[in-house]
């Protein structure tokens, strides 16, 4: 039982980085209709920055301010130079120049720091808790966790109580209406992209610490997972995102802790699958049919 | 049926408007279309301030391609449109909607992922917020009481008549002068299609609305309209006060099929 308990918090700590990876594919997905391939990368580059920002200054949170910040700004140049250009043809164009971004990243973040691993500093500790006897989350557990609480209500706030998050959303689902309402939808879009991309380094800069540290295809597997519960949760669903990422760090974690970390990411193929034959659109979209 | 309350030219209270004075739009030589073989040409009309002006004509006249080039959504290869005799035009389709023009696009655009409070809100955005906002809304739910009784519902789940009610009254929250239609009947039983069409008519003779109306249901539109204007393979063959059209036999059988 105590295997359990410890198994599911770590889980559970995992998975809300999960979520905000995810979120952050949705965030695109939703706004430009691109599964965005190349946001592993970007967000292995804004990690970089607060890796540089946090050495030179011996401050963990101006990194972290400065890889949300430079996050937002790469997103932002990523729609407006490159993305921009390539939408509205073939759904594979965009695939391929997102792949073609990850490339240009990650030989220019080898080239600049080198392939090897450097270690992350963290605010708070990473030795568990024990309570009752039973090694639970640990203080630094419990500030992911925080984070991305305060990021999730956030992001729902905007979307549901904001004449900008109203804006977002018109012109997610129909833009060429939104267009005549006077929605300025390609401004949208740019704006899905720069919080999509700022959502992104955060999640990089809260796990990347507890895996091995800084390289330059250190988001390679986070951006998997998330993508998987991206597609499990509904691609168009933040809520899916959200419940998907805990369920897939759980997943991952029970996994590892019972059966050997070999098959975890087996284990998250294996749902995917499932999900794909069961309900290929994902388990929390449940959008009704558009009309043209 | 019911005939709809205003006649053209009977029971309304400025008939001298339509003569003289400035045009609220004036289109001239307008050629639009798809790819080389334009859709639209050289089409050459005007609505007076405060009409109804009915487009009509058999499918694949160019009647959606006219309202979609005056709201920017198809680029006119030629011609020129004046809104109050400013350039329509030249601006982008998101500031069409600044300079007056509402345009309720063909199968009414409702957004049926939001609510039917958010989709009257995103009209009025572009405009006003806050009170302001939450005032203008209020008002479409005073002229529309279905939608008041609504307003939590999201769009997917509102009946025909009242989506085209939600789009008619998203697009007065944006406190237009002149207001395109693009077949409001579309799918709608005759006695809700009666219903729209007294209340556009309400909505010119109470509030000074302009609307340019395309539509196929011939009878309906042009017993509502002041002007009609038939469209054949994207040129104007005829422009004529309504009830004439509706009574000129030789016409209809030639290009309304009726």
């Amino acid at each position: 039982m105590d295997h359990f308990l410890h198994l599911l918090s770590s889980g559970l700590a995992r998975g809300a980085v999960f979520a905000v990876f995810a979120l952050a594919l949705v965030l695109i997905w939703r706004a430009a209709r691109i599964v965005n391939f190349a946001q592993g990368a970007m967000a292995a580059a804004t990690t970089y920055l607060a890796f540089a920002v946090t050495t030179a200054t011996g401050s963990y949170w101006l990194g972290l301010g400065a890889a949300v910040l430079g996050g937002a700004a790469l997103g932002f140049a990523v729609e407006r130079g490159v993305m921009r250009h390539v939408a509205g043809r073939s759904p594979l164009n965009s695939v391929i120049v997102a792949l073609g971004v990850v490339m240009v990243l990650q030989a220019v973040l080898g080239i600049a720091f080198g392939n090897d691993y450097k270690p992350m500093a963290v605010p708070f500790s990473m030795e568990p808790l024990w309570v009752a006897g039973t090694p639970l989350l640990s203080p630094y557990d419990l500030y992911v966790l925080g984070a991305v609480a305060v990021l999730l209500v956030g992001f729902g706030l905007l979307f549901t109580r904001t004449s900008v998050g109203l804006r977002m959303r018109a012109a997610a689902f129909a833009p060429e209406t939104s267009r005549l309402l006077g929605v300025p939808v390609s401004r949208m879009l740019t704006l899905g992209w720069t919080l999509s991309a700022a959502v992104g380094a955060l999640a990089a800069v809260l796990v990347i610490p507890t895996e091995l540290g800084l390289n330059p295809h250190a988001t390679d597997t986070l951006f998997v997972y998330a993508f998987t519960v991206a597609i499990v949760g509904g691609l168009d669903s933040p809520v899916g995102a959200a419940l998907g990422g805990l369920a897939v760090g759980v997943l991952l974690s029970m996994v590892t802790g019972y059966l050997g970390s070999t098959l975890a990411p087996i284990a998250v193929l294996a749902l995917l699958v499932v999900v794909l034959i069961a309900r290929p659109s994902g388990i929390f979209s449940a959008r009704q049919a558009r009309q043209a | 049926m019911t005939a709809p309350t205003a006649a053209p030219g009977s029971g309304r209270s400025g008939g001298g408007r339509t003569g003289g004075g400035q045009p609220l739009l004036d289109v001239a030589g307008l050629t639009a279309g798809y790819g080389a073989s334009p859709v639209l040409r050289d089409v050459t009309l005007q609505v007076p301030p405060g009409d109804i002006v009915a487009v009509v004509g058999a499918n694949g006249a160019g009647k959606t391609t006219l309202l979609r080039a005056l709201s920017g959504l198809v680029r006119p290869t030629a011609g020129t449109a004046l809104l109050d005799g400013q350039d329509l035009l030249a601006a982008p389709v998101e500031h069409r909607v600044r300079a007056g023009l509402a345009h309720v696009p063909e199968g009414h655009g409702v957004i049926v992922e939001l609510t039917v409070d958010e989709n009257l809100r995103l009209g009025g955005l572009w405009r006003a917020s806050g009170r302001d906002l939450r005032a203008a809304v209020d008002e479409v739910y005073a002229l529309f009481e279905p939608l008041a009784r609504r307003a939590a519902s999201p769009g997917h789940q509102l009946s025909g008549g009242e989506r085209q009610m939600l789009a008619v009254g998203r697009a007065l929250v944006a406190r237009p002068r002149l207001l395109l239609l693009d077949e409001p009947s579309l799918g709608l039983a005759p006695r809700v299609v009666a219903d729209i069409m007294t209340m556009l008519r309400r909505l010119c003779d109470e509030r000074g609305l302009t609307i340019l109306l395309v539509e196929q249901n011939v009878r309906s539109a042009l017993s509502v309209a002041d002007h009609g204007v038939v469209l054949h393979l994207g040129q104007v063959v005829a422009t004529r006060p309504a009830r004439s059209l509706l009574h000129d036999d030789a016409l209809r059988h030639a290009y309304l099929g009726f």
